[in-house]
């Protein structure tokens, strides 16, 4: 299994029946093809969707049906099409159990910057920020490095996309977990050590007797 | 009460310095229509209120080549190469709003609250300038309500009331600006006799509609 697909089947492994998550782009979507046998979640679409399911087959979507990057989709049974403004009150009032996001850059304190590069091509801010200030979990899917480069910081240079708002890192090193005293790295993927997850890291890594394996079944 | 009209018409409502609110997410709910007939329009200086300013295709990115546009208030234009463009050259006529904070702006702009607390955007650069407000001991930003001259929107199935049916996730922004702007022309792919929608099916009421023009049938 490829790091993202490792990385994904562990995320998808923390959701519990019933939860309502929103999917960011890349590492994130991949979590909806990991969920175990005899969970049901529903995905929330901030674009207008509570239900939302996988692309719609060559020549039978509509563009009255779309995702939030704006491809054409098929809904879950049980769905719900909504406006902009029930959707991001849904997120803003802590309906959404967890939205599992990808990162830029993410610090020990659990401030996220996953919507500006300064200098760079501006993006936009999108429904990044309502996310994590709503959600009632943060996850971070993603690599843990850029191209050789640490992206778990100690501090977070660039803007902000929340302050404080991270729960949980995933990454194909480990899982971390933003808590009072740090960032504790509670299990680390088979085949490393706390040394390599260290040297890969520029935030300090708290860690304690009880490190587990990451451990993704089959 | 005819509120049936061309695209000409309808648009002849906007003047210069307006604030113009577009609905639509990306493709989806756009009123490709009445904005392929608004490039070229003469007002100038006007504000787009916007999610995203469209996909490359959308004449909304025409509009903003055509210099028609001072201002955009969106929430990301990634997609967008006239608003890039448009950053650029003044990076000032950028407001970029987080998502739930601007379509939430509209609600209140339609629905009569002037302003409202919301978590999102704090310890980062939208709180810049913004009251900082505790309640619970949870910190929250003061947003405004906004308001727009005209609104452009998009429905499925309207009736020659203006009452209007959004399928799937075209809702989208198109709901809440019907009812943000003092003059909502709607662009309906079907029209239908009054009482030919379902009361349960409404997603808009026709009171907030001041204008219906119906979109030519796309070749496809």
């Amino acid at each position: 299994m490829d790091n993202k697909n490792f990385i994904a089947k562990r995320v998808a492994m923390m959701l519990s029946d019933g939860d309502v998550v929103n999917l960011g782009i890349g590492v994130p979507q991949l979590v909806a093809n990991h969920i175990p046998e005899g969970i049901t979640i529903i995905i929330h679409a901030e674009n207008g969707i509570i239900g939302a399911a996988g692309r719609a087959p060559e020549g039978e979507g509509t563009d009255n049906v779309v995702d939030a990057g704006g491809t054409q989709i098929t809904t879950a049974p049980g769905a719900q099409f909504i406006s902009s403004t029930d959707s991001f009150g849904a997120i803003r009032g802590g309906h959404i159990n967890a939205t599992v996001l990808g990162a830029m850059q993410v610090d020990e304190r659990g401030n996220l910057a996953n919507w500006c590069i300064p200098g760079k091509r501006m993006g936009g801010i999108g429904g990044a920020m309502d996310l994590v200030a709503g959600a009632k979990k943060v996850v971070i899917a993603m690599e843990h490095t850029a191209k050789g480069n640490p992206k778990i910081l100690k501090e977070c240079t660039f803007p902000l996309t929340g302050a404080n708002v991270v729960d949980v890192i995933v990454t194909e090193m480990g899982v971390m977990e933003v808590r009072p005293e740090g960032l504790v790295l509670t299990e680390i993927a088979p085949g490393y050590t706390v040394e390599q997850v260290r040297a890969a890291t520029d935030a300090a890594l708290v860690v304690y007797d009880d490190l587990k394996v990451m451990d993704i079944g089959e | 009460m005819n509120k049936i009209t061309t695209a000409k018409e309808a648009l002849s409502h906007v003047k210069d310095g307006d604030t113009v609110m577009v609905g639509g997410f990306l493709q989806c709910g756009s009123p490709e229509y009445l904005l392929s007939e608004f490039v070229g329009h003469p007002a100038r200086n006007l504000t787009i209120v916007n999610n995203d300013m469209g996909i490359p295709t959308s004449s909304l990115t025409k509009i903003l080549d055509a210099g028609q546009v001072s201002d955009l208030i969106c929430t990301y234009i990634a997609q967008n190469e006239a608003a890039q463009r448009m950053y650029k050259e003044n990076p000032a006529c950028l407001h970029i709003n987080p998502q739930g904070t601007l379509t939430e702006r509209i609600r209140c702009g339609g629905f009569g609250i002037a302003a409202f607390y919301t978590p999102t955007g704090v310890g980062t650069v939208v709180e810049e300038g913004k009251e900082v407000r505790e309640f619970n001991g949870k910190k929250y930003l003061m947003e405004t309500a906004l308001r727009g001259n005209v609104g452009i929107i998009r429905a499925s199935v309207v009736d020659e009331f203006g009452n209007c049916y959004m399928k799937g996730t075209s809702k989208n922004y198109n709901a809440a600006i019907a009812t943000a702007c003092d003059y909502v022309v709607v662009e309906a792919d079907e029209l239908v006799p009054v009482g030919a929608i379902d009361p349960d099916l409404v997603t808009v009421s026709g009171i907030y509609i001041n204008a219906i023009v119906v979109a030519p049938k796309e070749d496809k």
